[in-house]
Formats: structure tokens, C-alpha cells, sequence
């Protein structure tokens, strides 16, 4: 099986937000939930650079090491997803994550959590694929479609890159090759204990 | 903890300079970036549940069949595809649009997120008027009526010429001819629409320089170019999708990339060199650039003296910049401008990019002008990777000025002579006298119209001095902002005295909010008019290429098509059956492909005769067949077409003109897309030859420049006998006694075209580019200081042009400029004050700023400053200010972004924001439900005069103004 994972190329991303809403267009994701955005560094100086930061679907996911319900599994193509049954809205994985993926809806007057939701690379949840009420839950399940998280085939630039690891860090490595600088793969040490030789 | 609310910081607060630049992102600024922590606000609170639960999202009900439709996005020029999933007539997902050749599957945040304008949450949803101070909803039938009737009442008192038709950049092609034709049918050339505010300088200057006022390659060709100049644009912001292509194109090529610009731009972000200017001294930076490659020898001389005219002339102007001047007037050292101009100079192909940072001057023209003398002195315009590489602002904007809804012309260019509207009348099928007659005088019909950003002046000004019969007294606006007009506190004062105001769009608009606000209680009308997702018809992207786009969805609401809602007017005004005589017309609705075709038999001076319904539809059907680079089809049905046709695509369709992917291109033969400089200002002058020396498109027949070609040329070439008989009746009958006189733009039989093709001829002519435009107010450009400059000790030496009378108004620009002088404006307000554009909005931004999926990224109106204008006022990030302009008093309340991205002594703000006017918010005065998300002070509040003297555009990119901590 594949081994998805994600590659912003920094020196492509102009922060257009077109993958912040992809997503929320492609899983319907309400405001003030953002599975997915740009993060500018150095803004408005020499040097600026942005980064498009979703959950990057680590190996041995932190995320669910902390989680006291168990309600994190990981796919066979190595996606990270979570069971909104199980969940309780704790929080520890919002602490866990090193990325900041984790976002809660608020519910009630006294500022308790909903349950938790993040990017599921596209692939829905626990619930049949496709069905309503997997994407009521998760969103589109893309991924048992044949099809690739959509904030990354409608990036304007090609910046953000999904699929196999191997097949984006060649993608990667080419270009990088061919232009002669490369600021790196942003997270995959953090996310994959490995980076990309260039 | 994690729900703590904190002060919601302004646009990328969070990541300013001053908390984190030193140590980077910490996860504190993730928190504070997410919607956790506060991003609520506009809202209030969510629904329970995690996500929630779609109404009209993915996956389609049971059973559903699920049918793919494209469109183009309506965002920006660069001709997006849209690929639609609809399913029961409900739009339920994007895909991407991989087999486009254009975007290749890419969107930005706004294409990314169009299918949210279709679910209307925030849509105006039926037609309503203002009665005695409230919003009352009517059926569309009332409205037409009253509407009309009150159209009529002020025809009859004051002429045609006092109702005001303000058309729209967003409508498809053929919306956007019909709303010119409605106008001549009305009897007024007071018809406009948004390339007055964006690139009427830019259609001006380069039309006047060497034939065409448009993109000379493309978005794709780019990829070609070894030296990239982007100067005055920022599309990585305007034309994110652009990017792509001067990227990788650069990354390839290993291409330079140089952006000029008072920002450090996010395009700039990625550039290999970044040159800072002062705001308005474009001119002394080309100048600067071209002294050096003269001085060098680097200019192109072969390319000179075969194609270019007027270059003693320039050498003058040159001589007077050099770089102390430079440096002194624009702030640009002279080492860097070297530098500079040898990459622009010998490391080619090069190309000049450009937006709107050149076009929004009182010299915008002549900006542009010397942006075209620079390619022109180095031999870099047509051929692959060097140009004009103008990108446009709306998806059919390029379309809307071709197709005339302007006020200097008519369709396609053939201006307001007596001989264009002859032409057009054959066309139409009407008479000439009929449409005369339409007009208060013959005088008047052959008179430029008024530009949109004088509107108001020319409803508020004494009636003497608007030269027509009566002041405007009714706007017609079908399409618009208000807010992107400059000097808002004024137009408050027109929108008071209007007598009808008609707003057909899909939102209310700022029209509705500041009208409101103005005291209007009576006789305003919003009417839904359908996005373009919900119409059909075709549109033409920066490059030229015209894209078919498919209804995806019906008009939602009561909302209805741009084209019915002209025939419901036309009828009711009472000329329907004659503007329509050869549209058919099902159910109020005119056929979108009977438009397209009545403009292929007109548009013979732009070649837009060849692209028909069929052709375009094929292209759009077979994509793929497409190559990127080349933009040609290399087999299936449209092999050898280029996609989209871009204009001009010349004959008639039968004659399989494959479109123009780069103008002027002598290296391909005619047939093939090739062209050359347009003879369109003269065979010679002063003894001087205009016509192209040596230099002639591949394959043609005639080994030299020519004249453009009329039944007289092809006599004297003994190329008459290729004509058919069928050709020649046409010609004989529209020439009566002159036939000689018949043009390749006026023969309706295309003869004299196919004849010219046939022998590997342009039908327009083939003849040198100016660089000495004679007939322009500054025949070679010379730099002017702006109206309100900081620079008041260069005013003397650099004065802008003096008070004169142009469209119909008075412009007292010179008058202006010295009052500013004497009144000492300089000190009072002395930071500069600019505007441009953000991702995620577009236009005076109503539409976007009602998309929630956009909204929720922007949701604050904002102004840019230096820290160390910012630490003199003791501003904070993030903290209120207001902002006060140099006329009127006027005043904005927004919130402080201080960052380097401007510098000392420049401010800077987004001009999408509207429904605020001076610290006041006018949410109530939007009809209940129809308010945008997000509201915001508007940046023309602060805006000022000033007018191009060419073309009426307004001077939003510089003025003066104050900050100070709210």
C-alpha cells in the first residue's frame, strides 16, 4: 500500500489560501473550524515564505498516543483518522500535535468542546464510504474514490503536493535538482522521522 | 484554555515582524491564527456537532445522476475552468479542471470556493425598492415598470444622455455587447464599465503604440521568458493562479524574476530582485532603465529601424534621466536600475508585466507608453517569452472593452464617426436614421460619453458645464461597485440628488448602503441579477482567448439572467423588436450563441469574426488536445486552432483562422497566428516612413510593409479577381459609389480579408510601432508628479498637464495640484497614501466578502504602515487608527498592520471593503439578509482627484493622508 503524506514546497506557495478553501468547500466545513491554512513567516520582509499546514498524518501519531478514548486508527495508507463516537473532546491531542491540527467547535455558553475535527487527507471517517453519513461526520471521502485531498490538486501553484511519500519527495527532489535551491520538506522530520536528501 | 478570547489580531498580525519573526512560529500563534480564539465573532455561535451537516454538499441523494458542467471562474482574467458536479439542478462539488489548458487543475482561494456563491445564503433574493425609507419587496413586473416609466420621463425632459448606463466587466461577452447595444438603442454613449478603473490607460497607451490595446502573449507564454519584469502588479495576489506559469517558467528557465513596486509585494516574496519606487514615478524608472541601455548600446537596432518609428524623439526625452535624477525624483539607485536594465536589455526573452500599479495614475497612458517603448527598444515584443504581458482584472474584462461598452466607441473598435455607427447599423439591420434619431443630436452621437468615475460630477456639476443637454440623473448600474470609485465622499452628494438609481446585481451592493446613508428614501431599485454560474456565454481572458462557458445552475431566487434582464428594459423602453431583430428570444431570455454570431458578422476590425459558437464549444468539449505551452491542438477536431481563438482570429469561421496566441509575431505565417504592427496611424509623416522596413510575417507575399488593405489595395495589387462574386456585390453595396473605400473592417463579406490570408497578408496592414504617438496629450511620455505629491519641490519641474475639457466634464487637475501647493497639504497629510488588492477578495469585494468559505479570511479592513511611521504615532499592530484624506475632510476607521512591506512614508490599504463610511457601520442599510459577511471602511473614502487626461481614469494608487491612533 501507498504511504500518503503531504509536501508543501515553500519556495512555490504564495499564500493564495486556495487549499484552505478547497477544503472547505470540498467537506463543507463550518467557520471558525479550519482544517487547513497558511502560515507566513518573516511576513512583509526579505525572505517571506509561507507554509500551507494541515495534520501531516505522522507516523506514530502523537496525537493518538495521548488520546485517553482511543479514538485515533491509522489506515492502510497510513492516514490518521479519528471516531467522533469515541471522542470526548478532551483536548490532549490539540496539545499533542505538533502541527496544531486539532480544531473543536464550541458548544454551550461556558466554553466546552465539541468533538474534535481535523483533515482526513480526504478519506472520510469509520463510516461506509460515501455514505451521507460519513460526510456528514467527516466530509468527502476522496481518497476510496481514486482522487487526492483536493486543497493539493487545486493548489494554484503546485506547491502543496499529496500522494506517496516516494512519489512527492521525487517530485520534490526533481525540482529542487532542476532550480537549484530548496528550503526543504517543511515537517517531515517532525512528522515522518525522515526528510528529503536533495 | 484553549477557548481563551483574545483580541482578534488584524490581517497576519499574528505573524508580524515585531512578535515573531526573531524566534519563528511558536503554537501560541497557531492558537491565536485558528478560528479557536475568536474567530467567531462575525457569526456568532456555531450549530452543535462537529461539522455540519450539508444541505447541498457531497455526496449527491440517492439515485441522483450526477452531470459534470464547465464554466470560468468570474475572479480574475487568467480564465480559470470551473468543472461543476450537479446533481437534481444543485451545484454539489468542485473538481479540479485538469485538462484545461490555462489551469491545469489550480485554483485560488476565490475559484476554489465559487461554488458557495450559487448557495445565495447572502444573495439578493428578489427585486426590491426604497419606499419612504424602507427596503419593500416587488415582483419583477412593477419594477420594470416603474423603472421604465420614469427612464422615459427623464428621456423626454432631458435627453437620452441624462440616464447613465454603468455596465459590467462580469458579464459574459455577448451581456456585455448587448448592454452596448442597449445604450446605442437608447441613444447615449454614456455607457461604461470596470476597464475605466483598471485598463482603459492600458488599452490607450498600447493601442496608440503599435495597433491593439491588449496582452500581447499570454499567461502560458511566460514560461518562455529568461527575464521576468513585473512592474506595478502584484499577481500573486490578483492572479494567483498566474503564478504557476512565472514560477515554473522561472524555475526552468532559471529565469530572472525582478518585481518594481512600492511593496514588498507577496510576488515580490519570490522575486530574484526587488526594486522599491516612490509611488507615481514609473516613467523616471523606465526612463532610468532605458538611459542605461541606450547609454550601453544595448538597444535592439536591427528591430529599430525595421519596426519602430519616432526613436530621435525618444533619445531626447531619455537624455534628461539620468540616474541622480532618477534616484532623486523615484528613490531608485542607479547601480540597481543597471543592473536591471541589462537583464531586461540581453538576457532574453524578456517581457514586462504589468497591472494596475502602472494604469491608476493621472499618467496611467503614459505610463504605459513608455512600459511599451522599453520592449520596443529592446526588440522585445512579438515573439515567444518577451511582451506586453498586461494582465487584466476581471474574467471578461478584455471582452467587455472589445466588445465597446465604453464611452469613446463602439463595438470592436470602430469609434463614434459617422462611418462606425453606418457599420454597425448594417450589421443590426437598422437604419442609420432610426438610431440617429435615438440620439438628442447627430453632434452628441458622435461624442466620447462620460467616464464612470466622473459619474457624479457630472450629476453634481452646474449644467453649463456638462456638455450635454442636461446633467445625469439616473444611473442604470447592472454589475458595479460604487466603492471602487474613487472619492466617495463626493459621490455621497450624487448619490443624494440622483432621481433613479437601479442596481441589478447579485448582491445589494455598497450602491444600496451608501445610498442609504446619502438619505435617498425614494426611487431606488435592487434587482437579482444571476451570477455567471447561472448563465451561459462565452468569456475572454487576459490572453485574448475566448472560453464557453455552460450554465451550471439556474438563476437562483428570483435572480435572472444579465440578457433577459436587458430584454425586459429594452421592451418596456420600447425598442426590443428592432435591437432584437436577428437575436432569437425564448421566454424573455435572448439566445446567448444568436449574440455571439451577430458579433462574428460585425467585428471585423478586432477578428472576432472567426470564433463561433460551435468552434468555441468544441474547444471547451476537447480540452486536453490542448499543450500548454503552445496552447495548440495537436490533433482531434480542432487540430491546429489555438485554444480559445485568441483574437484576432481572422475571416470567417469557414475559413479556419487558428487565433492570434501572441500578436505581432513576424516569425509564423498569418494562417499560422502570425501578425505585425498594425497601420493604423498613416503611411508616412513628415517624410518619414510608417511602414515596417524589411520586416514581414513569415510566408507573406509582399516582402515589405504595406498599407491596411480596402477593395483599392487589392486593385492595385491585382488581387481583386480572388474575390467571389457573391464578395464583391457585398462590397459594391456597402461602398454605393465608393466601393474603393470598403475595408478589411467593413466588408461584411470577409472577402477582403480571405483575400489578404490567401496571400499570406495581415488584413490590417503592416507598418511600424510608435514610440512617438502624435495625438496623444504627452506624444512621448514625460513624467508628471502627482496631483497630491509629497514632492512639492518637484511640482515646478514636473507639473501635471493643464485645466482642460475632456468627456463632456471639465478636468482641473492643474487647479487642484497648485491649491494642494498653496494650501501647504503636503504637511498636513504627509504620508502617502495607496491601494491594491488581496487574495481573497476581488473588485469593491461585496460578492467575496459574502462567501463565507473567503470572509472568514479576511475579517478586517486594514491599513499598512512602517514601524516607523507607526512608532512616531504610537500605533500599535493590530490597534484602531484613523485614517483622514486630503479633500473633504474625509476620515476611515480600520484597524493598523504595521510591517515593512511598505515603506517609511507610504500607506497602504486594500480598496475590497465597503458598508462602513467614516467610522460608522451601515449593516442596517442593507435589505434584512442580503448584508456581505464581512463589512469594512472602503479606501476610496480616502481617494482624491485626479484624472488621466486620455481616458478619464482615476488616481487611486497615489494621494496624501494622515494616520493617527483611534
Amino acid at each position: 500500500m501507498a504511504r500518503m503524506k503531504f509536501l508543501c514546497d515553500a519556495d512555490r506557495c504564495i499564500e493564495c489560501n486556495a487549499c484552505v478553501t478547497a477544503c472547505k468547500n470540498e467537506n463543507e466545513v463550518p467557520w471558525g473550524i479550519n482544517r487547513r491554512r497558511v502560515v507566513t513567516l518573516n511576513d512583509g520582509k526579505p525572505g517571506e515564505r509561507s507554509v500551507s499546514m494541515a495534520c501531516m498524518h505522522c507516523t506514530d501519531a502523537p496525537c493518538a498516543a495521548v488520546c485517553p478514548v482511543n479514538c485515533f486508527y491509522t489506515t492502510a495508507d497510513a492516514v490518521v483518522l479519528h471516531s467522533k463516537d469515541l471522542c470526548i473532546g478532551c483536548g490532549y491531542c490539540f496539545y499533542a500535535c505538533p502541527f496544531g491540527a486539532p480544531q473543536y467547535p464550541r458548544v454551550g455558553n461556558f466554553g466546552s468542546r465539541g468533538k474534535m475535527d481535523k483533515c482526513t487527507y480526504c478519506s472520510g471517517g469509520p463510516e461506509a464510504d460515501n455514505s451521507p453519513l460519513q460526510y456528514a461526520k467527516y466530509g468527502a471521502d476522496r481518497l476510496s474514490q481514486g482522487k487526492l485531498p483536493l486543497c493539493a490538486e487545486m493548489c494554484s501553484t503546485k506547491s502543496l503536493l499529496a500522494g506517496d511519500g516516494d512519489i512527492i519527495a521525487q517530485i520534490y527532489k526533481d525540482r529542487v535538482a532542476q532550480r537549484g535551491y530548496g528550503s526543504g520538506a517543511w515537517g517531515w522530520q517532525t512528522a515522518y522521522r525522515e526528510t528529503i536528501a536533495t | 484554555m484553549l477557548i481563551r478570547r483574545t483580541e482578534r489580531q488584524a490581517r497576519r498580525g499574528a505573524f508580524s515582524a515585531d512578535q515573531t519573526s526573531e524566534r519563528g512560529l511558536d503554537r501560541r500563534s497557531f492558537l491565536r491564527r485558528s478560528g479557536l480564539a475568536g474567530g467567531l465573532a462575525g457569526l456568532g455561535a456555531l450549530s452543535l456537532g462537529a461539522v455540519r451537516k450539508a444541505k447541498a454538499g457531497p455526496p449527491p441523494p440517492a439515485g441522483a445522476q450526477v452531470t459534470i458542467r464547465k464554466s470560468i471562474c468570474t475572479h480574475c482574467s487568467v480564465g480559470c475552468t470551473v468543472t461543476a458536479e450537479v446533481a437534481n439542478g444543485v451545484w454539489i462539488g468542485q473538481e479540479p479542471s485538469w485538462d484545461s489548458p490555462i489551469n491545469r487543475g489550480s485554483h485560488c482561494a476565490k475559484g476554489a470556493a465559487v461554488r458557495e456563491l450559487v448557495s445565495g445564503e447572502r444573495r439578493l433574493k428578489y427585486p426590491m425598492k426604497m419606499a419612504n425609507g424602507q427596503w419593500t419587496r416587488i415582483s419583477w413586473d412593477q419594477a420594470i415598470k416603474e423603472i421604465g416609466d420614469k427612464m422615459l420621463d427623464i428621456r423626454a425632459k432631458s435627453g437620452g444622455d441624462s440616464v447613465y448606463w454603468l455596465g459590467s466587466a462580469k458579464m459574459t461577452n455577448e451581456g456585455s455587447y448587448l448592454f452596448r447595444k442597449l445604450g446605442a438603442f437608447w441613444g447615449t454613449n454614456n455607457t461604461d464599465h470596470q476597464a475605466r478603473i483598471c485598463h482603459s490607460t492600458t488599452v490607450t497607451g498600447v493601442a496608440n503604440t503599435w495597433g491593439y490595446g491588449a496582452m500581447t502573449n499570454s499567461y502560458t507564454d511566460i514560461r518562455n521568458a529568461k527575464t521576468q519584469i513585473i512592474m506595478g502588479g502584484n499577481p500573486a495576489e490578483a492572479h494567483p493562479v498566474s503564478l504557476q506559469h512565472l514560477l515554473e517558467g522561472a524555475e526552468l528557465n532559471k529565469a530572472n524574476v525582478v518585481v518594481i513596486d512600492p511593496r514588498l509585494t507577496r510576488t515580490a516574496a519570490h522575486a530574484t530582485e526587488y526594486v522599491r519606487l516612490r509611488p507615481g514615478t514609473d516613467i523616471p524608472v523606465l526612463y532610468g532603465m532605458m538611459w542605461h541601455i541606450v547609454q550601453n548600446g544595448w538597444e535592439d537596432k536591427e528591430f529599430i529601424k525595421q519596426r519602430v518609428y519616432g526613436f530621435d524623439d525618444l533619445r531626447k526625452e531619455i537624455e534628461k534621466w539620468p540616474p541622480a535624477e532618477v534616484e532623486r525624483v523615484s528613490g531608485v539607485p542607479g547601480e540597481q536600475l543597471k543592473r536591471v536594465a541589462q537583464m531586461f536589455a540581453t538576457q532574453k526573452p524578456a517581457t514586462l508585466i504589468w497591472c494596475m500599479g502602472q494604469t491608476q495614475h493621472t499618467v496611467g497612458t503614459a505610463n504605459v507608453r513608455a512600459s511599451c517603448i522599453a520592449l520596443l527598444l529592446t526588440g522585445n515584443v512579438g515573439a515567444p517569452g518577451t511582451g506586453a504581458n498586461i494582465f487584466r482584472g476581471h474574467d471578461n474584462v478584455q471582452g467587455a472593452t472589445d466588445v465597446g461598452l465604453d464611452i469613446v466607441t463602439l463595438p470592436f473598435y470602430y469609434g463614434l464617426t459617422e462611418a462606425a455607427w453606418k457599420h454597425w447599423s448594417r450589421v443590426w439591420q437598422v437604419d442609420y436614421d432610426f438610431l440617429l434619431n435615438r440620439f438628442v443630436d447627430k453632434k452628441i452621437m458622435e461624442t466620447s460619453g462620460i467616464p464612470l468615475t466622473r459619474w457624479f460630477d457630472a450629476v453634481l456639476l452646474p449644467k453649463d458645464q456638462v456638455a450635454q443637454k442636461d446633467n445625469v440623473r439616473a444611473m442604470f448600474v447592472q454589475g458595479h461597485a460604487s466603492n471602487s470609485i474613487t472619492r466617495i465622499p463626493e459621490s455621497m452628494k450624487g448619490l443624494a440628488k440622483l432621481d433613479l438609481l437601479v442596481v441589478a446585481d447579485p448582491h445589494p451592493t455598497t450602491w444600496a448602503s451608501l445610498s442609504v446613508e446619502a438619505g435617498r428614501k425614494d426611487g431606488t431599485y435592487l434587482l437579482p441579477a444571476a451570477t455567471q454560474f447561472e448563465c451561459k456565454g462565452s468569456r475572454v481572458a487576459s490572453n485574448r482567448a475566448l472560453q464557453w462557458g455552460e450554465q451550471i445552475v439556474k438563476p437562483i431566487f428570483e435572480a435572472k439572467d444579465d440578457l433577459e434582464i436587458m430584454y425586459l428594459v429594452a421592451k418596456k423602453l420600447g425598442f426590443a423588436d428592432q435591437m432584437f431583430k436577428n437575436i432569437k428570444v425564448d421566454n424573455n431570455l435572448p439566445e446567448a450563441e444568436d449574440i455571439l454570431r451577430e458579433m462574428n458578422r460585425g467585428s471585423w476590425s478586432t477578428g472576432y469574426c472567426g470564433q463561433s459558437p460551435e468552434r468555441l464549444k468544441s474547444h471547451m468539449a476537447h480540452q486536453a488536445d490542448f499543450d500548454m505551452i503552445t496552447q495548440r491542438a495537436a490533433g482531434g477536431p480542432n487540430k491546429g486552432d489555438y485554444y480559445g481563438l485568441p483574437w484576432p482570429c481572422w475571416g470567417s469561421p469557414e475559413v479556419k483562422h487558428p487565433g492570434t496566441p501572441l500578436l505581432y509575431n513576424t516569425n509564423l505565417a498569418v494562417m499560422d497566428g502570425g501578425g505585425c504592427f498594425r497601420a493604423r496611424f498613416g503611411v508616412e509623416r513628415n517624410g518619414v516612413n510608417m511602414l515596417a522596413e524589411g520586416s514581414y510575417p513569415k510566408d507573406s507575399e509582399i516582402k515589405d510593409g504595406y498599407p491596411e488593405f480596402n477593395y483599392a489595395v487589392l486593385k492595385k495589387l491585382g488581387w481583386d479577381g480572388d474575390l467571389t462574386p457573391d464578395e464583391l456585390a457585398t462590397i459594391q453595396k456597402i461602398g454605393g459609389a465608393k466601393p474603393e473605400t470598403v475595408s478589411w473592417s467593413t466588408d461584411l463579406s470577409g472577402g477582403i480579408q480571405r483575400v489578404a490570408l490567401k496571400h499570406g497578408c495581415v488584413p490590417y496592414g503592416n507598418a511600424k510601432a510608435r514610440m512617438n504617438a502624435f495625438g496623444l496629450p504627452d506624444p512621448i511620455p514625460v513624467h508628471r508628479e502627482p496631483i497630491y505629491s509629497p514632492r512639492i519641490d518637484l511640482i515646478a519641474k514636473y507639473p501635471t498637464l493643464p485645466d482642460a475639457k475632456q468627456f463632456r466634464l471639465p478636468n482641473i487637475g492643474f487647479s487642484v495640484q497648485k491649491a494642494a501647493v498653496d494650501k501647504g497639504i503636503a504637511k498636513k497629510f504627509p504620508l502617502i497614501f495607496s491601494s491594491g488588492r488581496l487574495v481573497e477578495y476581488e473588485g469593491g469585494g461585496e460578492e467575496t466578502r459574502s462567501n463565507k468559505w473567503l470572509a472568514e479570511l479576511q475579517q478586517d479592513m486594514f491599513v499598512e504602515i512602517n514601524p516607523a511611521d507607526a512608532n512616531e504615532r504610537g500605533i500599535r499592530d493590530g490597534g484602531w487608527v484613523i485614517v483622514t484624506g486630503a479633500e473633504n475632510g474625509s476620515k476611515a476607521k480600520v484597524k493598523a498592520l504595521v510591517t515593512e512591506r511598505v515603506g517609511k512614508g507610504v500607506v497602504w490599504m486594500p480598496f475590497h471593503f465597503g458598508g462602513w463610511y467614516e467610522g460608522k457601520d451601515l449593516r442596517a442599510n442593507y435589505p434584512a439578509g442580503a448584508d456581505p459577511i464581512v463589512l469594512g471602511e472602503s479606501a476610496n473614502t480616502i481617494t482624491t482627484y485626479g484624472y488621466d487626461p486620455a481616458t478619464g481614469m482615476q488616481e487611486p494608487k497615489v494621494t496624501l493622508c494622515q494616520v493617527q491612533a483611534a
